[in-house]
């Protein structure tokens, strides 16, 4: 079971950078100084305006035009990331907009710089609020691994392909099996973010946007 | 053939009981205010008689057939009961006519012509004329009952619920909600649970005051407002009086 | 560089034109089947008694709980074991519906879920049975209310469409990928094709954006709109 250890792999990569990306890119639209902002709006138009397949092609493909070439796993893991940021930014921008103005105010009235602010007051805060859209986008990324398989990385799918080949009547039971193999992922994942959820929960706050 | 018979009706919700064992008859063009602290079930009733939340025990007639029987058609009944809400309960994708015709168009399959003039009709009666193509969310508390009880009235109903209909209103829209309902007195029974004191005063056939889930007593409402036979029935009506003073309310 | 690039688009442009037809008829397609399947589903959520409620819950799940990839696996490649043999444009057209039906499920549930039960009791008391209350009262609330994610759906669907190439269905990335492997320049290529999704994102949102204006009314909606054209 290689192609799942790939699987996870790649789904701990990719959320992690698109994690990452997602909060630079909704704290910087949101608190960033012009031009800055324009930028990350044209970045999530364009990063959620292309399908996943379209935009690994082009990494994968694409970039060896001008040289830079990349092994299928990071190809992957880049696209992935890439376009998770731009989804993930939108449920920070969310988060972020449901945080009363006040608490910067408060921030700033304390003599905290405008960094110091954002980093103590506003993203902890943030990161609560987003764990529901966050964990949602979470398995979302997990399903689409399976795109990787695309573009010839050896993940679950891949696997089921090449077993496929090997012994052709047990194809339906194995594309069962994997599926079955997805669905226990994602249910723990969605069992364990409720979990974190309740633990990390803010009495009377809600975020306001989900994908 | 009295109108309405409530016989021993009995609704819990869950383990709490609400109503345990209330009766009474309406009969024709009767208006009936209940009366009674928060909580003791008036709404409640109000719902067991459309059968909104029908009772765990006890009967209700209307007419003489048994609403309350599982094989009668509830439907059929309900459009001989209207009923009017606290919050109103305007169908919001609807303009104000068509709220109050779609009951005629949709129940009474009535043609739309002929359905659209009637809605009209009673929309005239509330003196919303104007408004009949605006939409709830441009109307405002007062309107909007208005509209409520046009509604009602245009299935031509035997008896009308109204379940504190002007408690969600600022108090200067609740005039014209319960001149409304004054001059349906007499023309159609109406059985109001509210706590407008002067309206329960002045218009009342009959006062009914609950408590606790039962009725405590009912009579006329001189016999009420000054020679009430139970103690708590004295207490009540005389705290509230003071509160609300003897006039109008509203 | 440029004339060259614009000859070569001009080039590929019926290839990419056959492609694009797929693509849409995929997404039409399936919007509207997943849509009716939506509300199926969602209504026997809503209303249905414990055994129609639990298997709507258990499709449900399923299916959001897998991959779309592995979903239209298993039609295409699966079920011809049991003898259930699918051209790709069926697999792909079932596959893409059936998943669509799962996601709109949700959200319809939710809109029906957030008209106030108000609605539904004033419309019984007028004598409307459980179905009229349900189509005169309930639906065209609630449909109003999910018009932001039924968009978002339509544009899911719209790139997601491009799955369906790895089931060999000639939709408008298989002809990219097509073009590509012939003339080896996959970078302009595949900018090609993503700038020509983009496009069609951008409008597809803006027409959506009009029509839904169109069937406004005032006091019904969600408040705010989640759209690709935030500021």
């Amino acid at each position: 079971m290689d192609g799942l250890k790939t699987t996870l792999g790649l789904t701990a990569f990719g959320i992690l950078f698109g994690t990452i990306l997602g909060i630079c890119l909704a704290i910087g639209r949101s608190y960033g100084k012009r031009p800055l902002p324009y930028f990350f709006i044209i970045y999530e138009k364009v990063l959620r305006g292309i399908p996943l397949l379209v935009l690994l092609f082009l990494l994968y493909f694409g970039l060896p035009q001008i040289g830079i070439h990349l092994d299928p796993f990071s190809a992957a893991v880049l696209g992935l990331g890439l376009r998770s940021a731009a989804y993930q930014a939108q449920i920070y921008r969310g988060s972020i907009n449901s945080i009363p103005e006040g608490q910067i105010t408060a921030a700033y009235s304390l003599g905290m710089s405008r960094l110091k602010a954002i980093r103590h007051v506003i993203l902890p805060q943030i990161l609560r609020l987003s764990i529901p859209g966050w964990s949602n986008e979470f398995t979302i990324l997990l399903k689409d691994t399976s795109l990787a398989f695309s573009i010839g990385v050896i993940e679950l799918m891949r696997q089921g392909r090449y077993i496929q080949v090997l012994a052709p009547d047990l194809i339906l039971v194995v594309f069962l099996l994997i599926a079955l193999i997805y669905f226990i992922l994602v249910f723990s994942i969605n069992k364990i973010m409720r979990f974190v959820e309740k633990k990390y929960q803010m009495a009377g706050y809600q975020a306001e946007v989900h994908r | 053939m009295t109108m309405l018979e409530v016989k021993d009706v009995y609704k819990s919700y869950g383990d709490v009981p609400i109503l345990k064992g209330v009766s009474f008859t309406m009969e024709k063009d009767q208006t009936k205010v209940i009366i009674g602290p928060s909580g003791t079930g008036k709404s409640t009733l109000l719902r067991c008689i459309n059968q909104l939340s029908p009772p765990d025990k006890g009967q209700v007639w209307l007419n003489g057939k048994e609403i309350t029987d599982p094989k009668s058609n509830i439907n059929k009944m309900r459009e001989k009961i209207g009923f009017v809400f606290q919050d109103f309960n305007l169908f919001n994708h609807l303009t104000a006519l068509r709220n109050v015709s779609i009951g005629l168009e949709k129940v009474k399959k009535m043609e739309k012509e002929a359905a659209h003039k009637r809605a009209m009709q009673e929309l005239s009666r509330v003196g919303l004329e104007p408004q009949a193509g605006q939409y709830p969310a441009q109307l405002s508390g007062g309107q909007k009952q208005r509209v409520g009880i046009a509604r009602a009235l245009a299935m031509d109903p035997d008896l009308i619920l109204f379940d504190e209909p002007t408690s969600a209103l600022d108090p200067e829209l609740i005039g014209d909600v319960l001149d409304v309902m004054k001059s349906l007195c007499g023309k159609v029974a109406m059985l109001v649970v509210t706590h407008e004191m002067g309206f329960a005063r002045n218009v009342a056939d009959e006062i009914i005051f609950m408590e606790g889930g039962i009725i405590v007593e009912q009579g006329s409402p001189k016999e009420m407002f000054t020679n009430a036979k139970m103690a708590r029935t004295r207490e009540f009506l005389g705290r509230i009086g003071a509160l609300y003073g003897d006039d109008e309310g509203g | 560089m440029a004339v060259d690039f614009g000859q070569f688009f001009i080039n590929s442009l019926p290839d990419l034109l056959s492609g694009l037809g797929y693509t849409l008829l995929l997404t039409f397609v399936s919007i509207t089947a997943g849509f009716l399947l939506g509300i199926a589903l969602a209504l026997g959520r809503v209303y249905g008694n414990k055994i129609v409620n639990g298997f709507c819950v258990g499709y449900i799940e399923l299916i959001r709980g897998t991959p779309l990839l592995v979903q239209l696996f298993i039609i295409y490649f699966g079920l011809p074991s049991v003898g259930i043999n699918f051209t790709p444009i069926q697999a792909a057209l079932l596959g893409l519906s059936i998943n669509s039906g799962a996601y709109q499920a949700e959200y319809l549930r939710g809109s029906i879920q957030s008209v106030e039960s108000g609605q539904m009791s004033a419309a019984r008391s007028l004598g409307m049975n459980k179905l009229q209350s349900i189509q005169h009262v309930i639906l065209p609330q609630a449909l109003r209310i999910c018009i932001p994610a039924w968009s978002n759906e339509f544009i899911y669907l719209l790139q997601y469409s491009s799955i369906a190439y790895i089931i060999q269905v000639a939709e408008l990335t298989a002809e990219g990928k097509f073009i590509a492997s012939q003339t080896f320049r996959y970078l302009e290529v595949f900018a090609m094709i993503a700038v020509i999704y983009l496009i069609l994102t951008i409008v597809s949102t803006e027409i959506i954006d009009r029509v839904a204006k169109h069937f406004s009314i005032p006091g019904i909606g969600a408040a705010k709109r989640v759209s690709l054209r935030d500021i």
